[in-house]
């Protein structure tokens, strides 16, 4: 008999369904990171697996642990917490990356108005 | 007291963290209190702009508004992704003015904006404090220019200016 057996029902079903939807929205956003076309698009793709994707597993796993150990398991939040925290630095850098090498080359794929940055170049840059 | 503990809400958000990654016991509990001192003197050692919390009361409303932005994001980002290439998507730079200037608030507003898909945080330009994004679908520019400056921005205000 597998330790899962001893799972009852009534925590089964919404830990199921929280695993299944944060792995469909990773691999939605997977899909879009694969399909879409210009580097700024695809920027978005992933955040679908940072927020829910993460958020789901995450919290689907804190349910069943605590409920077969019988106390509350909250550690996965501190991956949750982890993921928030940090993804915003590594999307800028990229963006900014993005962004000075399109300005550099003139790309086209900036709107005009954003070729030059506004105003002039802020301090310790 | 300061010069002792210089970010009490650091240190102890941080005894909280290694309580949660490891068992509950009062050998742990002295090892993160000295582990989370050492590094709340380290930190200070960066000279960080210390923020500074008014109102502690609108976090909990901040933190909820987050919650049901991010939950209506994703199922609109899903959706378009799915339909990508049949719909007549577009997606869009926009320039937002902000009127937060704290660097504190602008950090917890890049992590509100990357945390909500459909809104990718590219650039803040200090002197004319403003902000550039690249959306997702051009269409919601209007909601996202509304999310920010009614919404978020006021929030921030309250609790860090």
């Amino acid at each position: 008999m597998s330790p899962l057996e001893a799972v009852p029902l009534w925590i089964a079903i919404p830990v199921a369904i929280l695993v299944v939807l944060g792995s469909t929205l990773t691999l939605i956003g997977a899909l879009g990171f694969a399909r879409l076309a210009s580097f700024y698009d695809r920027l978005h793709a992933p955040t679908l697996a940072t927020s829910w994707g993460t958020g789901g597993i995450i919290i689907a796993s804190a349910l069943m642990f605590s409920v077969l150990e019988g106390r509350a398991v909250i550690h996965e939040f501190v991956i949750g917490l982890c993921i928030v925290v940090t993804t915003p630095v590594t999307l800028m850098m990229l963006a900014r990356a993005a962004l000075h090498r399109d300005r550099a080359e003139g790309s086209d794929a900036l709107p005009p108005g954003l070729l030059a940055r506004p105003e002039k170049n802020a301090p310790g840059e | 007291m300061t010069r002792l503990i210089p970010h009490p809400v650091l240190s102890l958000s941080m005894v909280m963290l290694w309580l949660m990654l490891t068992r509950f016991s009062l050998g742990y509990l002295i090892l993160g209190t000295a582990l989370s001192l050492v590094a709340g003197r380290a930190y200070s050692a960066l000279h960080p702009a210390k923020p500074r919390v008014r109102r502690w009361r609108a976090i909990p409303r901040l933190a909820a508004t987050l919650f049901r932005d991010i939950v209506q994001s994703n199922i609109t980002v899903a959706r378009l992704l799915l339909i990508e290439g049949r719909g007549t998507r577009r997606s869009a730079f926009i320039q937002v003015p902000l009127t937060i200037t704290d660097e504190n608030a602008l950090a917890v507003l890049a992590i509100i904006l990357t945390a909500t898909p459909g809104t990718a945080w590219l650039e803040y330009v200090v002197e004319t404090g403003t902000l550039t994004l690249h959306i997702f679908d051009a269409a919601q520019e209007a909601h996202y220019r509304e999310m920010i400056g009614q919404i978020y921005e006021p929030m921030l205000m309250e609790i860090f200016e």
